[in-house]
Formats: C-alpha cells, structure tokens, sequence
C-alpha cells in the first residue's frame, strides 16, 4: 500500500483508526481494513446501495465515500444496528416478514429504513418506496420489505414495547 | 433402505406454518458470511484482464512487465490452464469460456488474470500486460448471425439436427422440433388464423451479489475453494476437471449466496482464481466488479420468435406454430430447445409444432436464468392468444380455460400430464376480485400464463440428533433464499418434535455425498424428500433403540407425535419414551443416532401459473407504470408459505423487469454499452405496488408431502402479461421486449399516423 493516510473516526460508536489510499472508498476501507463485511459491495457505483452506511447522520452509500473523508465522523452500519444484545426492531420485523431471500441486499435496506424512521416516524407507503429506491432487491419484488418496514414503524411509534409476532 | 415417495394426504403440525428462517439473525446483522466475505492467511487479490473487442484474433500476450511488478505474486493466460478436457466439447467451451484461447469471443472475454499483494498492485499490473489483437468481423443479433453472409464463429458448428447435414459450418448449432398432429390440417379447420414476430432483447439475472470466491491450491494438488454457488458440488467436479485436480482433495465450500438464479450454477473465475493460487502457492481471493458480471456472466438469450395459430369461433385451437430463434453467447447451447418444450405447454392442442433454432453470436456465453427460455416463448404465444381471441371476440380468459392442459393430454415434447393446476390457477384468476376492479384511463389489464416443467435429481442428506434431542440436518443443496426453514420445517414435522429443535446447516462437499445444483426448481422436491427420507430413517434407530431400553420386540413400538408408544400386548403399561429420552440414553444404547438418505428425487411436479396485471401507460412519454398485480400459482404444497410467496412475487418482479426496461445494449463495435445498473435498470421499490399472491396445492403424486417446485414459473408470464395489459390500456400491440417507454411511444405514434 503506497500513499497511506492515517483516519480516525467513530464506527458504531467505537474508536476506529486505519490506513488507506487516498483513493480508497470508504466502503472497501470498512470492509477490508475495519473488518465490516456486513457493508457489501453490489456496484461499486452508487446504483444499488447494499453498501449504506450513515455518516454523520446521513445516509450515503460508501462506495462513493473516500475512507479519508471519514476522519473525525460518525459511521454507522448495519453492525451498529442492534443495542444491548438485541435486535433492532426493524432488524426483527425484516426476519418476522420474511423480507430477506438472499440477505446480500439487507444490510443496506435496514440501513436506510432506519434513516428514514429517524427522520419520518411515520411514513405512508409511497414514502418508504421512495426512501428505498436506491436500495436494489433482486429477490423480493420489495413487497414483503415494505410491509417490514410498515410493522416496525408502526411498532416504534408505540410505547416501545417489543413484539415477536407478526403484526 | 427404500422409501416410497408417493403422495400420502395427512395432517401437518409444522409444515405449512410460517416459521422465521435459522439464517435470519446473521443476515440482518451482518455477520452472514458470502463470497468476498472470506479471507485466508497470506491471500492474494486475484483480477482478470478482459477482451474489449468483440471477435478478435489474439496475436501475442506479452506478462513480462506485469510479473516484474513488485508484489504480482502470479499472471495466468491459457497457457496456464491446459485442455485436460479429452474430447469433452462441452467442458471445453467451458474452460475457454474461462480464459480465451487464442480468440476473444465477446466483450468482456477473458483473456489474463494476476494475483497481487492488494488491489492497487493487481490494477496497476493489469495495464502492464500488453495482447495484440487483430479483430475480426463479429456479429451480436440472432437472426443476423444465421444469415448466410454472417462471420461465421466458430468453423467447427456444422447444424446438429437437419437433414441431410449440412455441409459447411454456420451460427447455427442446432435444430430442434417438438410436437405433434397436422398443424396443416389443423389450419385448415380454422376460422381465424393470426400470424406475429416477436422480439425479446437479452436480459441478465442481476443478482446484487457478484461472482466471488477465496480459491487456494497447494502443492501436493489438495485445493480449497469457498465460492459463492448455487451448487458447490458441481463446482468441485467442473473445477476439478479443469484443473486437473482429484475431485475428493478439492474441498469447495458454499458461502451465503446473494442470489443467483440460475446464473450461479456455471463456473467463471473460479478455474481462474485456482490456477492463479496454484501458480502463487497462496490462497487468492477472486471479486467481479459489477461491469465485468455484466460483461462476462450470466446474461438469458435474445430471441427472435415467430408464432402461428389457428382457432374455431367457439375458441378451439386447432393448429398452433412457433419458430424459436434463441442466441446462447458465443458458445452452443440448447435454450431454443427449452422454448420448444416450454412454448404450448399450457395447452391441450391438437396439432401443434415448434422449431427451434440454436445460434451463436459474439455475446457472452449465455447461462441459465429462471425457468431458462420459457419467458420469450410465452411472451409470444400468449400475447399471441389474446390476439386471437379478440379476432374471434371471446374474452382471452376464456380461450385460455376452452384449450387449456388438463391431467391425461400430452405436453408438446412427450410426456403425458399428471395432476396439474394450470386450470385451477386460470379458475381462481377468473374468480379473482382483482379481473372485476374498476380501471381508470390510460389503464389496462392483462393476463398470461406460465409452465415450468421442473426437475429433481440427485441429493443426499444426513440427520443427526445430539445427546440433549436437538437435531442437526445436514444438507448439500444450497440455500438460496430460505430453503434450510423448509428443510428444518419438514425434519421437524417428521420427527413429531418443535421446528425450533432442529438446525438445518448446508455442508461442504467433503461432509457428505453429492448433490445437484440449487435449479430447476429442484431444492424443496428433492431435498425435501431425501429429508424425509433421513428423518423416517431415524425414527427407525430410535424405534430400535426404545425397544431395546423396554427390552420388548422393535415391532412393538410405532413412533407417535415425537415419542416411541409400545402397542404390543402387555406393554400397555410402558409410559412412552421421547426423542430427548432416547437420545439421552443413546450413548449406552449402541450409539450415535443419526438417518441418512441419498436419493435420485424423479417426478418432479410440473408448475404451471397465471397473473394478472394491470398497467397504466402514459400516452405523453410511453412509460408503463404497474397498478396492481396478482400472481397465481400451484404449488402442489407450501412448507413455509412466507417463502412460497416470495418466490412468487421475486419472479414476477423480475419478469416486470424484463417486460418494461431490462436490456443488452450493444454498439455497432460489438461492446456492451450498459454494463452497469444505473443504465440497465432493474425494478426499484418505486416502481411497483405490492405484489398479491394465491398459492394453489394440486400435489404432486410423486412427493410424499405434494410438492412442486415453486421457484422459477413465476418469472414466465410477466412479460405477456404486462404487453397484453398495454394493449388493453393503449390498443397498441407491442412484439418487442422490453417495452420501454421509446418503444411504447414509438408504437402509439406509428399508430395514431397510420390514422
């Protein structure tokens, strides 16, 4: 490796240093060099978004992030979903709904559902296809996706209180 | 030991409910391993030079600056990989599929690989290796390439299948007819005949995970391979092959898979990434980019498809036709021989007749995706009924119910019909509240159906149960979107005990015996049965085993709801023994207690669907929105219905896909010009609506719970069910997929000049 620049940055509310290109994205840096394998490449471009991470709040695909432009931000991925040995609400209504066949794409989904829960509590349907449109499914249809996403907003907006079954 | 794999109807406590997959925990938070989610000690980056003509002479491949680089550790060429094949012309296409042999057949083509410390190292000396080309007259379209002034691709292609053979080599690699009657007189009966030409452009599977894999080979010739593989087993055989490796010292494990569907099941860069390891003596970790999936895997053929079909007033087909032009890369295939068998299949019709031409072109060598083939033709042929059924002036529902196949009529390449559902999912479809809701302008509505004739094949299974009664089912058919809760689901109700005590796992292939590939349909038929098989073995040992703890005859003892019961006179007093007891005691009682089953899973129950679409076209810009759609389809049963449903809604997704924008753009110079999602545009969430589902269970006679297979008749009737919807909503006929919205416009616009 030539040219390394040393980035310090949070991940999942961690202290995090590593090396890397100036070059390198950021997505290939939380993979390879922080060991985050549950950010997965899909395009490398920015179409498919399994690579979603936030930074600072934001949701971006890592792909078309430079490592670099980690330092001194906030990086959450899907690692950093589940708190206190337990799933994420949204991380439980994705398997209770069946809204995974092959799962590549999941990490990136929950990623952005969660972004746009923090954002809009309680979005219509219309508006969680469009927060998710840049997320690629080539199993589901999206169908059950949307319905996990419908369940766990509904729930979240409750008193907080889990649920396993299905609602 | 024999088991009998018919049908028996009975009760079930766990299949058919809906249970969370065992997999789900990892794959939601990450920590579910795939292909580039590997590493090894020492593993190097592999990466692959590819071909940017589209049909060219490689004249000399000069390594030597790339192998100088510091930190290239190896670069492979053909010459690294020698024709082991013996004659074998099929595994010959595949090794120079894998690396060109002194031509590049299509873009994308490989042509040299490196393996370096890091990325940065193996681009950089990918640029160092210099290939002289000369390019040679290429041609990409499939009815281009069977002219008689088309380059001709391969010198070696003489046309199997006419006769007299010809006598000089062509594009064309086969001929294939299916059928039967007199399609003339069938004609002759008619009162209406309509006669159409389709297009359909070539389509890739786009499954979001690339081809990866972690490949290392060591001296002695044993060799590891994780790979990403909808059939680990048939890696290891292909690759072994190849390689020049024994098949049992080649361990192949298969990760997570992030889809495949159907193009998973060839092998690309993994011969690659082992040869590359062999000649590095260190592991090498092989990832595609996406452009070079596109390039260089998958895609489906184009076709070209000429339809004939003759019908009475009262809506009898008498004659029907179908001329199937299919292109399989630059490679022969048989997909026009899958749309032969695929085409008419839905119906009972008395004379019918289809042609099948195979064709090469300088695309890349084309692989299985989703009930291969059978889209395009039902495409045609079913866009081709509601033709005539508004030339005759019935509802095309009802053409369809008046011809439709039933149990006894014999399927157009042979066989005669068991049990088989494609009238029940017509009924339900015409008994749906969906054919009965209100369209509003610029709507319409369509409806086209599917058949996907499925297969079984070999599996082999082992149970084993741990000392506390929980049990281990151990699988070889890869799980690639749930199957291990259907497996769990069917050893659980077998063994009478909660689903929650079992854990599926998926082996490798040093664990146990072959198994096919994950397609066809095939994983929940034959790795059900070959489950139930195991698990009916194991009730057999503890059966054994409580005798021997009663000390009464093994004939007295019949295993009830998870437990063994004595029923022999006088045991009526024994309390009955559970599975956790039995296994508790096993140490003392003869051992581990495990059921083992391999079987060749024949019978596989053919699948047959109808949907419905409603599409809404926007006569400004020719953009189809989707409104609503509603999938139908036998099942025969449904283990876990959740996945069932997905299969249904993932097919028809991606036949939407196919129907309204997906397709292979080529320049005149041959290239891809979209090798990319952003420009080939696979369905995002916007697009669509929620996709409802009826599953139908006609059982198969030939599954001992009913089973079909579910997974690939879904993709088969979007795309003529979407064209027969924009011809209800617009009056305009589209004959060329996808109907993108310059096509759709362009059709309005011909239509509204010719006045």
């Amino acid at each position: 490796m030539s040219n390394a620049t040393l980035v310090s940055t949070t991940v999942n509310g961690d202290p995090v240093q590593f090396a890397c290109p100036a070059d390198e994205s950021l997505m290939t840096a939380l993979r390879n060099r922080v060991g985050l394998t549950g950010v997965k490449e899909g395009c490398g471009t920015g179409d498919c978004g399994a690579c979603s991470v936030t930074l600072d709040g934001s949701l971006v695909c890592s792909c078309l992030v430079l490592g670099v432009e980690a330092e001194g931000r906030k990086v959450t991925t899907v690692e950093g979903l589940s708190e206190d040995g337990e799933l994420h609400v949204l991380q439980q209504k994705f398997i209770d709904h069946a809204a995974l066949q092959c799962g590549i794409c999941t990490p990136g989904f929950l990623v952005a559902a969660k972004s746009l829960l923090d954002r809009n509590p309680n979005p219509d349907e219309t508006e969680i296809r469009y927060a998710l449109a840049g997320n690629l499914c080539r199993c589901t249809g999206y169908d059950k996706i949307v319905h996990a996403v419908q369940a766990a907003a509904k729930e979240m907006r409750g008193n907080g209180k889990r649920s396993k079954k299905r609602s | 030991m024999g088991h009998d794999q018919k049908y028996v109807d009975k009760k079930y406590e766990v299949v058919g409910e809906r249970f969370n997959r065992p997999d789900g925990i990892d794959k939601v938070t990450g920590k579910a391993r795939y292909g580039a989610d590997a590493s090894a000690p020492g593993q190097l980056v592999g990466r692959v030079l590819r071909s940017p003509h589209a049909h060219a002479q490689i004249l000399k491949i000069n390594t030597a600056k790339a192998e100088k680089l510091p930190g290239v550790k190896s670069v492979v060429t053909f010459e690294d990989m020698p024709d082991l094949t013996g004659g074998d012309q099929g595994l010959a296409d595949i090794l120079e599929n894998c690396m060109a042999r002194g031509r590049a057949l299509y873009d994308g083509h490989a042509v040299a690989a490196v393996a370096a410390v890091d990325e940065q190292t193996a681009a950089q000396a990918l640029k160092l290796i210099d290939v002289k080309y000369k390019k040679l007259p290429h041609v990409t379209d499939v009815d281009e390439a069977m002219l008689e002034s088309a380059p001709v691709i391969h010198d070696r292609i003489i046309t199997r299948g006419v006769e007299p053979a010809p006598t000089k080599p062509s594009n064309i690699s086969a001929r294939t007819q299916m059928g039967y009657g007199d399609v003339d007189a069938g004609f002759a009966e008619a009162d209406v005949i309509v006669e159409k030409t389709y297009k359909t452009e070539q389509t890739h599977q786009g499954y979001i995970e690339p081809h990866a894999c972690l490949a290392s080979v060591n001296p002695d010739g044993t060799a590891e391979l994780w790979v990403t593989t909808q059939g680990h087993f048939v890696f290891r055989n292909v690759c072994a092959s190849l390689l020049g490796l024994d098949i049992a010292k080649l361990k192949v494990t298969s990760s997570e898979i992030g889809g495949g569907f159907g193009g998973k099941t060839h092998v690309w860069g993994e011969p690659v990434a082992l040869a590359l390891s062999r000649k590095a003596n260190r592991p090498v970790k092989l990832v595609m980019g996406r452009d070079e999936v596109f390039r260089g895997t998958g895609p489906t053929s184009s076709t070209s498809i000429d339809v004939k079909m003759g019908a009475k007033k009262d809506g009898t087909i008498t004659a029907a036709v179908a001329e199937l032009r299919y292109q399989g890369g630059a490679f022969p295939g048989n997909w026009a021989m899958l749309a032969c068998m695929t085409a008419f299949a839905c119906y009972d019709i008395k004379n019918n007749k289809s042609i099948g031409w195979d064709v090469v072109v300088n695309r890349p060598k084309v692989a299985a995706y989703r009930a291969p083939s059978a889209p395009m033709a039902a495409f045609a042929v079913e866009s081709t009924i509601d033709v005539l059924a508004r030339e005759i002036g019935m509802a095309p529902i009802d053409v369809r119910l008046k011809n439709v196949a039933r149990e006894g009529t014999v399927a157009p390449y042979g066989p005669t019909y068991g049990p088989i559902g494609i009238e029940h999912t017509l009924k339900a479809v015409k008994d749906h509240p969906h054919m009965r809701a209100k369209l509003k302008k610029n709507q319409g509505r369509g409806v086209a159906c599917g058949f996907w004739f499925n297969i079984g094949g070999q599996t082999c299974t082992d149970l084993n149960i741990g000392v506390d009664g929980t049990v281990n089912l151990t699988l070889g058919t890869v799980d690639v979107g749930g199957s291990r809760s259907s497996m769990a689901m069917i050893a659980a109700e077998e063994l009478g005990i909660p689903y929650e005590q079992v854990r599926a796992n998926i082996a490798d292939t040093t664990s146990l015996g072959h198994n096919d590939m994950t397609e066809g349909s095939r994983g929940t038929f034959s790795s059900g049965m070959a489950t139930i098989f195991a698990a009916r073995d194991a009730i057999g040992v503890l059966k054994e085993r409580a005798a021997k703890m009663w000390g009464v005859p093994v004939d007295d003892v019949v295993w009830e709801k998870g437990q063994a019961v004595a029923t022999g006179k006088g045991h009526g007093n024994l309390p009955p023994l559970s599975l956790k007891e039995i296994a508790a005691k096993s140490g003392r009682t003869g051992g581990p207690i495990a059921g083992h089953n391999e079987v060749v899973a024949d019978g596989a129950g053919m699948g047959f669907a109808s949907h419905i679409c409603d599409v809404e076209v926007d006569p400004e810009t020719g953009r189809s929105t989707i409104v609503r759609y509603t999938v139908v389809q036998d099942a025969g049963k449904a283990i876990n219905p959740d996945y069932v449903e997905g299969q249904f809604q993932g097919g028809a997704t991606q036949g939407i896909g196919w129907a309204l924008n997906e397709e292979y753009i080529y320049g005149d110079d041959g290239r891809l010009q979209n090798p990319g999602f952003l420009d080939y545009r696979i369905p995002v969430c916007s697009d669509l609506p929620f996709i409802d589902t009826k599953i139908l269970e006609v059982p198969n006679p030939l599954h001992p719970y009913g089973i079909r297979g579910v997974g690939e008749t879904s993709i088969v009737p979007p795309l003529a069910a979407v064209g027969n919807a924009i011809a209800n909503a617009t009056g305009v006929r589209m004959t060329h997929a996808p109907m993108s919205p310059p096509r759709v416009l362009a059709a309005i616009d011909e239509r509204a000049h010719a006045g």
